[in-house]
């Protein structure tokens, strides 16, 4: 059992990149795009950053397991779908207004997670990869199957949820900083979380859970409320994801969907939050741009993941600190 | 639900468990060996039938076309080791989850490139294209039964080889205990390169023999890996054994459950719910039982790594 006692060789980054100055200036950007498209392709640049804010949160609840807990899941596109499916099925109803349809998304969400989680935090490294692999693929063929909401072909949401009556969600800005509002709001509970006493027993897990077992935490328990907290947040993602696409699908759940929101979190650079927005929208606008070159554009993107993954340790928060390291010598 | 049926069904499952058996041993050897997580055993698979195809085309011939595929393959996966995966071993896992799906991407979108998107087939060999009558009233496609048979052929063989010569002595070494077999003076680099290149061959041989029956299209290999980690994982990673009685299980419940599913719903409730639930049961079946093996056995069936 020589991976127990072994410290995680993907130590959180530590230094200015767990300051404030990288979210504020995230945040600042993600305030700021709004304005600045106003000038040029309104609707096609506040439609794609919507995206990259709703994968964000994704990335972060991602990041909480993999970077914090070390529970590398290959399942979490599951979540995103769990919550887009809430809204589409609702809408299909007729029950749009967001009071009832997030929380039932939230609430589809942690169900699963908890029922899930308690399987799969039995198992640990590649098993925990695999078995969260096959709860993903059970909601995906469950989707699929799901004929009267669409099956394979998905579900089209005809109605933008409501608040309380209000058509908020109607307008694409509005939409936006409703995104931005979820994604902040997401980001500093993550960051909360992570500082608090939970926390740190949940870190100290990830570090060698047999001692944290040893002076008398129940392991266990922890790691399947974060395993909670993280599914709920994909479903929270999952909802916005529905009310801003109008469609839903069981595609929203593939394996190659969380395969992609994996490597945004490593892609940013996992256990530090910030990277997984980074991450997120690195990826997607490196998906976009290359998409604009060629239909074929996985040819260049796949062995660009290549390339990061050797030679990138610590994604690119790992490098800028590199580079800080080289320039301060 | 009939007896004819019934051994058809049984029949395909086999069928499916050996192919299963073929792309999981080579996946179980390189995970347990060497603890690397390569998602991109599945594109050999496909790699393999593509080949196949392009060799067919060439020679008109099917064991040479074959013949030809399995060399192909072997030194692309090969090269793809020296290449990319080599530098990745002693990485986190994350690392070859990404490098791997991007080699996934690459090469799903590389075939398509070079064959197009749209679906290519392969005539099977003339001799074995017909259907053998194996008891009154059940008629059974050759092929089928050949891909059966090369199946546990190339089971038996790596049985053989595996527990009964020095490699396969090493091999098992290897997957148990990894660093201790290379403190003892073996190289493990190179026993590794063996492990992966004959497992690429087997991934590829499987692309091959199940070309005839499935048609060759992008993609081919991603859902086939992911059953092939079902069965990795339900049979205890780097156990060959755990893999073979794995893969044969999970084909027979897969192939069964998807015919049977709805007859047997069908006993508890109305035919009208039943034919909605029982397909989405069906497609669920083997992951819950990879899951109900996991909570009773975290480390699979059969273990190779001694705890």
């Amino acid at each position: 059992m020589a991976d127990v006692t072994a410290p995680s060789s993907r130590a959180p980054a530590r230094g200015l990149f767990t300051g404030n100055a990288l979210p504020i200036a995230i945040f600042l950007l993600f305030v700021l795009v709004p304005l600045a498209a106003t000038f040029k392709a309104e609707a096609y640049v506040l439609g794609l950053v919507t995206r990259v804010m709703i994968f964000a949160i994704a990335a972060l609840a991602l990041d909480l397991l993999v970077g914090y807990g070390a529970l590398a899941s290959f399942g979490h596109a599951a979540f995103i779908g769990l919550g887009a499916y809430a809204v589409g099925i609702l809408a299909s109803h007729g029950i749009s207004d967001a009071l009832i349809s997030l929380p039932a998304a939230l609430g589809v969400s942690a169900l699963f997670a908890f029922l899930t989680g308690i399987v799969c935090l039995r198992t640990k490294g590649v098993y925990f990869i695999m078995i969260t692999l096959a709860f993903g693929q059970m909601a995906y063929f469950t989707a699929s199957s799901l004929a009267p909401y669409g099956g394979d072909d998905g579900l089209t949401v005809h109605m933008r949820s409501t608040f309380a009556g209000l058509p908020v969600f109607a307008n694409d800005r509005a939409l936006y900083y409703i995104c931005l509002l979820s994604l902040l709001g997401a980001y500093l509970l993550c960051r909360a979380l992570v500082a608090s006493r939970f926390g740190r027993v949940y870190r100290g897990a990830r570090e060698n859970a047999l001692r944290m077992s040893t002076i008398g935490f129940e392991v266990y328990r922890f790691q399947l409320v974060a395993y909670v907290i993280a599914g709920m947040l994909g479903g929270l993602s999952g909802f916005l994801l529905a009310n801003a696409t109008e469609f839903v699908s069981p595609a929203y759940m593939s394996w190659q969907r969380s395969g992609d929101l994996l490597i945004m979190v490593i892609f940013g650079g996992i256990g530090t939050l910030n990277g997984a927005i980074i991450g997120a929208a690195v990826f997607l606008l490196t998906e976009e741009w290359l998409s604009g070159f060629t239909e074929h554009w996985k040819v260049i993107f796949g062995p660009l993941l290549v390339l990061v993954a050797l030679f990138a340790r610590g994604g690119l928060i790992g490098v800028a600190q590199k580079l800080r390291g080289i320039f301060r010598g | 639900m009939s007896l004819t049926l019934l051994i058809v069904q049984t029949l395909n499952g086999l069928q499916l468990g050996v192919l299963l058996f073929l792309i999981a041993a080579g996946l179980t050897l390189v995970f347990g060996v060497m603890d690397f997580i390569n998602l991109a055993h599945g594109v050999q698979y496909m790699l393999g039938a593509y080949l196949a195809v392009m060799f067919y085309g060439l020679t008109g011939n099917f064991l040479f076309a074959l013949i030809l595929a399995l060399g192909a393959t072997l030194v692309f996966g090969l090269l793809l080791e020296f290449a990319v995966f080599r530098h990745l071993y002693d990485r986190d896992h994350l690392d070859q989850v990404i490098a791997t799906f991007g080699v996934i991407l690459f090469l799903n979108q590389g075939v398509k490139l070079l064959w197009g998107a749209s679906p290519l087939s392969l005539p099977m060999p003339e001799a074995l294209s017909g259907s053998v009558v194996l008891m009154p009233g059940i008629l059974y496609p050759v092929w089928r039964l050949v891909i059966i048979g090369s199946g546990l052929g190339v089971a038996l063989l790596l049985y053989l080889l595996v527990s009964h010569t020095r490699v396969g002595m090493l091999v098992r070494a290897g997957a148990t205990n990894a660093p201790m077999v290379s403190a003892l003076g073996v190289d493990i680099r190179r026993l590794f390169m063996i492990v992966f290149g004959f497992g690429t061959m087997l991934a590829g041989f499987a692309g091959i023999m199940i070309a005839p029956i499935l048609s060759v299209e992008p993609g081919m290999g991603d859902t086939i890996l992911i059953l092939a980690f079902v069965v990795i994982v339900i049979g205890g990673i780097g156990s060959i054994r755990g893999a073979f009685l794995a893969a044969l299980l999970i084909g027979l419940v897969d192939t069964l459950g998807r015919s049977f599913s709805v007859d047997i719903l069908r006993l508890f409730m109305a035919p009208s719910p039943a034919r909605t639930v029982g397909p989405a049961i069906a497609s669920m079946l083997i992951y819950l039982l990879m899951a109900v093996v996991l909570y009773v056995r975290p480390a699979g069936l059969f273990p190779a790594k001694g705890r």
